[in-house]
């Protein structure tokens, strides 16, 4: 095997294409030749999609020694361009608040507040905006996390799509859990919430030029509830918490097996897919595992815990489905493989650039 | 989907794996095969390799659209977009092609070029309708599958009289490939093959007749097989009883879809509209004659190389590419200098690294493991 080579950006002549976007391996490589570069920072290199702050007055302020609070920060910002902004079983507003509570909870954090930019194009109908801002509130409320400060920009026709929305969060984590992509160990058992391709698929099936029919619906939701059911059996055992949004369940493997350094091995056959996930999937010429969720985590803990956290899941309503589907090993090449159901073995890769569908 | 999982089902898969095994002569080196892309991706993604004897190799063939796309022919297509500034259609895997000075229509769609992939040729004729101020060409591509669709809205358009809809065809033919690599072979510019895993779309549109040339004047055993695991294995453990036994048949394992004759209405619909163009660039094969379809002068006003007087140019693949070599299987992805280093599904050099039914993403994507030590589970 030749040693693995990535060929860097071409800054000089390059344009952005919608590949880098798409959350697979061209996503990755915008952020470490372009982004981490410029804005280097211990945080950032951490590689997760929130950061860990200390946490406590800064020094220069501080007259007393008063105690620190023992907990830290965690802060995570997302933007949200979904298109349609409405599809089945969500829309852009609430996806705006799960995408980043559930940011915020893969630390291991209680997510506490949100703020939420809005970029709005010049002619977008009032009565959408007022239908995604109040889908907001609700899935705030719902979740307990409140947005508590915004912006608005409006751009002039035809400079946006409609509406754009970031949010960012905060929360708070105690001291003393790791819980980041780096804790993977080999011998982890990996764990998944539940049934993959769900929101991916609900998305596409509304897709002007795609419209089919299925009863289908976005997993959307905030899984910071759920995080906490699983801590409170094995705060210690958890050591990677991740939502495989764009990309899939197969990116988020590769991307928590390059931060820790380590292999992973999982069986097909263990995954759970619904059959019209399955179908809509065969019909498009698509692979699950690179269908985008909103509503999953991915949970990578010791072995010895592992049935407990499983049980814990599975008492939670977003986990009942959840299903051990592989394991941690050692590997240099950090690659993710599958035993397939079909009694082979193959990689399961990055996404590379956008994911397209075959001709045949 | 249950039809569907009973065509992937684990273990009728090593049932059958374990016959190919207990009826192969262990001294025989078994070359066979595989024509189309839908197989070669059918083997990577389930890890068919590992079911069969070390003596049985598969050899992937040319029948991967995107792959055999020349390079000239995606320029034509970029000059449509950027130049022309018409709306240009064509399928997914398309956009990713490697065209000349590191350009694709990924990259000419962000540079402007208002570039759309499309789930059916339909779809871009629907563009057509609803922006009558704008020119919207359907960039074809594909063997015998894709063709009637294609067909079918070139007739649609003529129909309705559309003045702003155009073709442009690469529409390419499958058993004249076969026959370049039987003919290549005999001048080792290709591979030997001792049989063939038939095409299985392709060949519900054509049938199994026309393949009765190759077991008949080159006297090579051909499967015709579905793009489901199972369908493949069974093919090859009728290939392996065909070769021990001396045989050179035609055989058809796909017989859910594929009959001897055909989809007569897809075959006049394609007759209607297209005829065969006297030679075709391909990449890896290059020039084939009358091996591919262009629009018949009746239809004239809705080729897109008539409407926008496109010239054809053709240009040389990279120089360290292999693509040419592994499309005629003379060599496999990992003897090529630049797999997996400079060439890679993020930066395709060559086309067969593009889509996942090309011999080097089906490789890289699935198969890297295999060159490494086995790992502990």
């Amino acid at each position: 095997m030749k040693k693995a080579y990535v060929r860097p950006l071409d800054i000089r002549r390059g344009q952005v294409d919608l590949g880098h976007g798409a959350g697979g391996k061209a996503s990755a490589q915008l952020i470490e030749e372009l982004f981490l570069p410029a804005l280097d920072n211990p945080f950032l290199r951490a590689g997760d999609d929130a950061a860990v702050l200390p946490f406590g007055m800064p020094r220069a302020l501080s007259s007393t020694t008063a105690e620190a609070p023992a907990g830290d920060l965690v802060t995570a910002c997302d933007g949200h361009v979904v298109s349609p902004i409405f599809f089945p079983g969500g829309d852009l507003g609430c996806l705006a608040v799960h995408g980043t509570v559930n940011d915020v909870a893969m630390l291991g954090a209680w997510p506490l507040y949100l703020t939420a930019s809005f970029i709005l194009e010049e002619g977008f109908a009032l009565a959408d905006l007022q239908r995604i801002v109040q889908s907001m509130g609700h899935a705030a409320r719902e979740a307990g996390v409140p947005v508590v400060a915004g912006d608005t920009k409006v751009v002039e026709r035809g400079k946006g799509d409609g509406v754009f929305i970031s949010t960012c969060g905060i929360g708070w984590r105690p001291a003393g859990l790791r819980i980041d992509g780096r804790q993977a160990r080999v011998g982890d058992a990996i764990l998944l919430s539940g049934p993959i391709g769900d929101h991916g698929v609900a998305v596409l099936s509304t897709r002007e030029s795609l419209a089919f029919e299925t009863t289908l619906e976005s997993d959307t939701a905030a899984l910071h509830t759920l995080v906490q059911a699983m801590l409170a059996v094995a705060a210690d055992g958890i050591h990677v918490l991740r939502d495989p949004t764009r990309g899939g369940l197969a990116t988020t493997l590769n991307e928590i097996a390059r931060q820790s350094a380590v292999g992973m091995r999982i069986r097909e056959a263990a995954i759970p897919v619904r059959p019209e996930v399955e179908a809509a999937c065969e019909l498009l010429g698509l692979d699950p595992l690179y269908v985008a969720n909103e509503g999953k985590l991915i949970a990578i803990c010791a072995a010895d815990v592992a049935d407990g956290v499983l049980a814990a899941m599975r008492a939670h309503p977003l986990g009942r489905e959840a299903a051990h589907i592989g394991w941690v090993i050692e590997d240099a090449h950090r690659f993710v493989q599958m035993d397939t159901r079909f009694s082979g073995r193959r990689v399961v890769d990055w996404l590379s650039g956008e994911q397209l569908p075959r001709i045949c | 989907m249950k039809y569907i999982d009973e065509f992937r089902d684990g273990r009728l898969a090593q049932h059958l794996g374990e016959r190919i095994a207990a009826e192969v002569q262990p001294a025989h080196h078994y070359r066979l095969m595989e024509f189309c892309g839908g197989h070669t991706h059918a083997i990577a993604r389930y890890g068919v390799i590992d079911l069969l004897p070390a003596n049985v190799r598969m050899i992937h063939g040319p029948g991967c659209p995107v792959c055999v796309l020349p390079i000239g022919r995606v320029d034509m297509a970029i000059e449509l977009a950027l130049e022309h500034g018409v709306i240009l259609c064509t399928y997914g895997d398309t956009l990713r092609v490697p065209a000349s000075a590191e350009m694709s229509l990924m990259k000419a769609k962000a540079r402007g070029g208002d570039i759309r992939m499309v789930y059916s040729a339909a779809d871009a004729l629907d563009l057509a309708r609803r922006h009558p101020e704008r020119q919207v060409v359907f960039f074809a591509i594909g063997f015998e599958t894709t063709t009637p669709p294609t067909a079918l809205v070139l007739r649609q358009a003529a129909r309705e009289a559309l003045p702003n809809f155009s073709v442009m065809c690469n529409h390419v033919l499958t058993p004249p490939a076969i026959r370049a690599i039987l003919d290549g072979a005999a001048a080792e510019e290709t591979a030997e093959i001792e049989g063939f895993v038939g095409p299985a779309h392709v060949s519900i549109v054509i049938g199994s007749d026309p393949y009765a040339r190759f077991a008949r004047e080159y006297r090579k055993p051909v499967v015709i097989a579905g793009f489901e695991p199972l369908d493949v294995l069974q093919a090859i453990l009728m290939l392996v009883r065909q070769i021990n036994e001396g045989r050179a048949e035609v055989e058809n394992e796909f017989t859910r879809a594929v009959t001897p004759q055909g989809n007569p209405a897809a075959q006049a619909v394609m007759a209607e509209v297209f005829t065969l163009r006297d030679s075709f660039e391909w990449r890896g094969l290059g020039s084939v004659p009358r091996s591919a379809l262009r629009i018949r002068d009746e239809y004239a006003h809705f080729d897109a190389e008539q409407r926008f007087h496109l010239g054809y140019r053709s240009v040389p693949d990279h120089k360290a590419c292999e693509c040419g070599a592994i499309l005629r299987g003379v060599k496999e992805p990992r003897d090529c200098r630049i797999f997996g280093t400079v060439c890679t599904p993020e930066n395709p050099v060559g086309s067969c690294m593009v889509s996942s039914e090309g011999s080097c993403a089906a490789y890289y994507s699935y198969g890297r493991f295999r060159d490494l030590p086995v790992v502990a589970a």
